[in-house]
């Protein structure tokens, strides 16, 4: 399959402009602009009730919006009913027609504008998602994985000049959907068109996904490719979403050069003032951020052996967890109690069990800044399972 | 003590048979006696055996002639009460309105009225409005009370049918009417079907209403009955068997297409 003539003429970005929707006094997705670049893999991440989903519906016209518009390329589709858009969706738990066999399935949005001879068309279509042998089968008698690759030939087969997937692969067992995860990604880059994919799992985003909008509460919190997201989230909630993040409360001290010192407990910790996104005044506060993996551990007999200009803080293992490729520890100090760290299992150092005194350091470039005035809890999963950030559970 | 063990495994197959057994006793009996030669006026007593009544199936004056208006008003009576009920059963399932929850079990009032009560209002309502009984007296009752079956049949259908694939069907380039014509209306086809069975199967053996509504036209429900008063000719049989022999034709052909279509798919 090539990209298609249609896709290169027109345009397959999509903008949406001050898009927004409220049912009643709710409130699903506050006034939104977003410019998803042509031919880009784009992800909506967030939480189930975040508004991800409302907005997906609004691109495929399924969702009316109660404020502003959504073009496609030049052409503004916000008063268009679905069956006229050029975009296609792939739902989620597939809703292929139970009636139909694959191939009938496959061939269906062409039948609808009006194709004469779809069997070449469906028969390469079938092949691209290697099908070919099913396709005279009903989508019950195949198997997840199989039904999914059908739902993504039904609508690609359509050159849709924006692919919209909602949750594709929630319905599959782990493997499967690392499989499929790769293989979405192999189709987006062979056809070469916009793929729009809302999920609420981080990693799906972060593997298959150019650039990533991670929403929460009927807002986008931050946008970006997923390094920035997760080695410089602007909030707790990113911080939190995406992975883990332990975090220090702290004071602006000075600033030196491109660098801002600032105070937390006795010691001083030096965060790079490109990466902070709190106050930057002297006495401001600061939530400082770090990421468990960027940490080393060294036991306190052996401080003198950590480098200068390390940012470091001491304190006491309070449990260990072996995971074979990585230990994962959770270390009280004075600064941050449960301070969590990822030492990878080079070297173990057989006096890193719980209760021996210890030294954190790691490079100051890890470090981010975030404003102390926002929930430090945001986006985590509290003991009970509840996302504090969500509405409801994933 | 070997004989009882062995029953106590075979129980449920044991129990299965004399069930079916029960069920089909009195369709033996209406076959047998269909080839029967009775003696006097009623085909009550097996004498002995004689195709006769096969050969001639209309040989009773009226017979024949009630079972063709019966067909024809149990044709009739299913199409419109298919139509209609479909239609009721689409609404109350897609669209909230006003007294939905009303209507939703108003249309089950006929299924719990008694149906001589029913009948008897039905003569009273049709004869202050001044109308002449007969087919049409009779088909507007039987459209009437056919109606909440094809409901109950159509509704359950749609009911369970997952909204998303009309979406689906809309995201694919299809317009309202080629959704409904495409996908809506061949998912609920089986609720559509087993609705118009049922209703043709209440018209056509209807007697009650029908008795009630018909004035001077005979049905073949109508037509049986009254020749119980002065005899059974063994047609009546041969009419009843040959119905069944039809019922059991269709189910057994469409269940080969489906055998057939469903080896082909694989």
């Amino acid at each position: 399959m090539r990209t298609t003539h249609d896709t290169d003429a027109r345009g397959g970005d999509v903008r949406l402009t001050g898009l927004g929707k409220t049912y009643g006094a709710f409130t699903a997705v506050h006034p939104l602009d977003l410019t998803v670049p042509e031919g880009s893999f784009f992800a909506l991440l967030g939480a189930s009730g975040c508004g991800k989903t409302t907005t997906l519906r609004m691109i495929a016209g399924l969702e009316e919006p109660t404020s502003g518009t959504v073009h496609l390329g030049d052409q503004d589709v916000t008063a268009l009913p679905p069956y006229k858009r050029p975009v296609n969706t792939v739902f989620q738990s597939y809703a292929l027609f139970p009636h139909l066999d694959v191939f009938e399935n496959v061939a269906f949005g062409l039948r609808r504008r009006g194709v004469k001879n779809v069997r070449k068309q469906v028969g390469e279509m079938l092949e691209l998602v290697q099908l070919g042998e099913q396709a005279r089968r009903k989508p019950h008698r195949l198997s997840g994985g199989q039904q999914q690759r059908v739902a993504v030939a039904r609508a690609l087969i359509n050159h849709p000049r924006v692919l919209l997937l909602d949750e594709p692969l929630g319905a599959l067992d782990l493997k499967l959907r690392r499989q499929m995860q790769l293989e979405l990604k192999r189709i987006q880059t062979e056809v070469g068109i916009t793929f729009v994919h809302v999920t609420h799992d981080q990693e799906e985003a972060m593997t298959m996904a150019d650039t990533v909008a991670v929403m929460n509460g009927g807002r986008v919190e931050q946008l970006g490719p997923p390094t920035e997201l997760y080695e410089n989230p602007r909030t707790t909630f990113v911080a939190n979403f995406l992975g883990t993040s332990n975090f220090i409360e702290a004071d602006v001290d000075t600033r030196s050069g491109d660098d801002l010192v600032l105070k937390a407990g006795g010691g001083r910790l030096v965060l790079p003032s490109a990466r902070n996104s709190g106050p930057t005044a002297a006495g401001g506060k600061v939530l400082l951020g770090v990421r468990p993996e960027k940490i080393a551990l060294v036991h306190a007999d052996d401080a003198g052996r950590v480098p200068e200009g390390r940012n470091r803080i001491t304190g006491r293992i309070s449990d260990s967890s072996y995971l074979g490729v990585s230990t994962q520890f959770v270390v009280d100090s004075p600064v941050c109690t449960a301070f969590e760290v990822y030492v990878q299992n080079v070297d173990r150092d057989p006096r890193l069990v719980p209760g021996a005194e210890v030294v954190l350091h790691w490079n100051p470039a890890h470090t981010f800044g975030l404003d102390a005035a926002q929930s430090l809890l945001a986006g985590t999963v509290d003991p009970a399972g509840v996302e504090t950030a969500g509405k409801e559970a994933i | 003590m070997a004989f009882l063990d062995r029953l106590k495994r075979r129980l449920v197959v044991v129990a299965g048979l004399l069930t079916l057994g029960y069920l089909l006793l009195p369709v033996a009996v209406v076959a047998v006696f269909s080839f029967n030669r009775p003696r006097g006026r009623f085909n009550y007593e097996w004498q002995e055996f004689s195709a006769d009544a096969w050969k001639d199936p209309c040989g009773v004056s009226g017979l024949c002639g009630s079972l063709s208006l019966s067909l024809r008003i149990a044709l009739w009576a299913t199409l419109g009460a298919t139509v209609l009920g479909t239609m009721t059963a689409f609404a109350l399932a897609r669209y909230r309105f006003r007294a939905r929850g009303a209507v939703n079990s108003l249309v089950f009032l006929p299924m719990a009225m008694p149906e001589v009560v029913m009948a008897a209002s039905l003569l009273t309502l049709f004869l202050n409005m001044g109308v002449r009984l007969g087919f049409w007296t009779i088909l507007i009752a039987h459209v009437m009370f056919c109606l909440s079956f094809v409901v109950v049949a159509v509704k359950a259908r749609v009911m369970s049918m997952d909204p998303r694939l009309e979406q689906a069907a809309q995201d694919l380039y299809a317009g309202p009417l080629q959704t409904f014509l495409r996908v809506t209306l061949p998912i609920a086809a089986p609720g559509i079907a087993a609705g118009a069975l049922l209703a043709f199967a209440l018209s056509f053996d209807d007697f009650v209403i029908t008795n009630f509504t018909s004035g001077s036209t005979v049905t073949f429900p109508m037509f049986v009955w009254g020749s119980a008063q002065r005899g059974t000719p063994v047609q009546i049989n041969v009419v009843g068997t040959a119905m069944f022999v039809v019922a059991v034709l269709l189910v057994l052909i469409s269940m080969a297409v489906g055998n057939r279509r469903g080896r082909q798919r694989t």
